[in-house]
């Protein structure tokens, strides 16, 4: 199995999410740890649960499968 | 869906709504089995709350159909009165601004987490799912 890169689950969200700019590290260096940081325009007016569930959306079953973990902070502008 | 798995389905609805603060995490809040329910936990144990707490790892079940419950894909997952509130990001964010302890309706310390007082204040939950 391929792991994902920090490049990689970047442009993922900046695709995905329409306006977004996000801050990805490898957590652990490992590829399976990923932090990121979102701002985007799309959550404005959404609570912070739907902010996370719009991120984690883009990536589907790999949150918890070769994504073992993808910690969140979210920002709208 | 099969028998058995809206069986699970169903003991984690009902555990949902009986209890008002429900953590679902790997592992116990005494010995958590990922950092991330750790944190949650102690986030929890420090505010000194009351909360039941679910180990998901014994059935893997209890995960998938979680997870399919709340949309939400990770572990810990923190329910208070019926809603997901999140996991590890979004429970350590408003313990940090003080609206978990609002939430809970718990005075907030302040200054760092404290070291969890073990099995004081934890409602421990028989874990039949």
């Amino acid at each position: 199995m391929v792991m994902p890169q920090a490049g990689e689950i970047k442009s993922r969200i900046e695709a995905a999410i329409p306006g977004a700019r996000a801050e990805v590290e490898d957590w652990t260096g490992g590829g399976d740890h990923f932090r990121a940081s979102v701002t985007a325009k799309a959550f404005s007016g959404l609570s912070r649960i739907e902010q996370h569930r719009l991120v984690y959306q883009v990536f589907g079953d790999e949150i918890g499968g070769p994504i073992h973990a993808l910690s969140l902070s979210t920002q709208s502008e | 869906m099969s028998e058995q798995t809206s069986e699970v389905r169903e003991a984690i609805e009902k555990a949902i709504a009986d209890n008002e603060v429900i953590l679902f995490m790997k592992g116990t809040p005494n010995a958590p089995a990922c950092g991330f329910s750790a944190r949650t936990a102690g986030a929890l144990q420090s505010l000194g709350a009351k909360f039941a707490a679910v180990d998901v790892l014994p059935d893997a079940r209890i995960r998938s159909e979680l997870s399919a419950l709340s949309q939400w894909p990770t572990i810990p997952q923190l329910f208070v009165r019926g809603e997901l509130v999140g996991g590890c990001d979004i429970v350590t964010e408003m313990y940090a601004s003080g609206e978990l302890a609002q939430l809970l309706g718990v005075e907030h310390e302040d200054g760092a987490l404290e070291e969890p007082t073990l099995g004081n204040g934890v409602l421990e939950i028989e874990n039949r799912l």
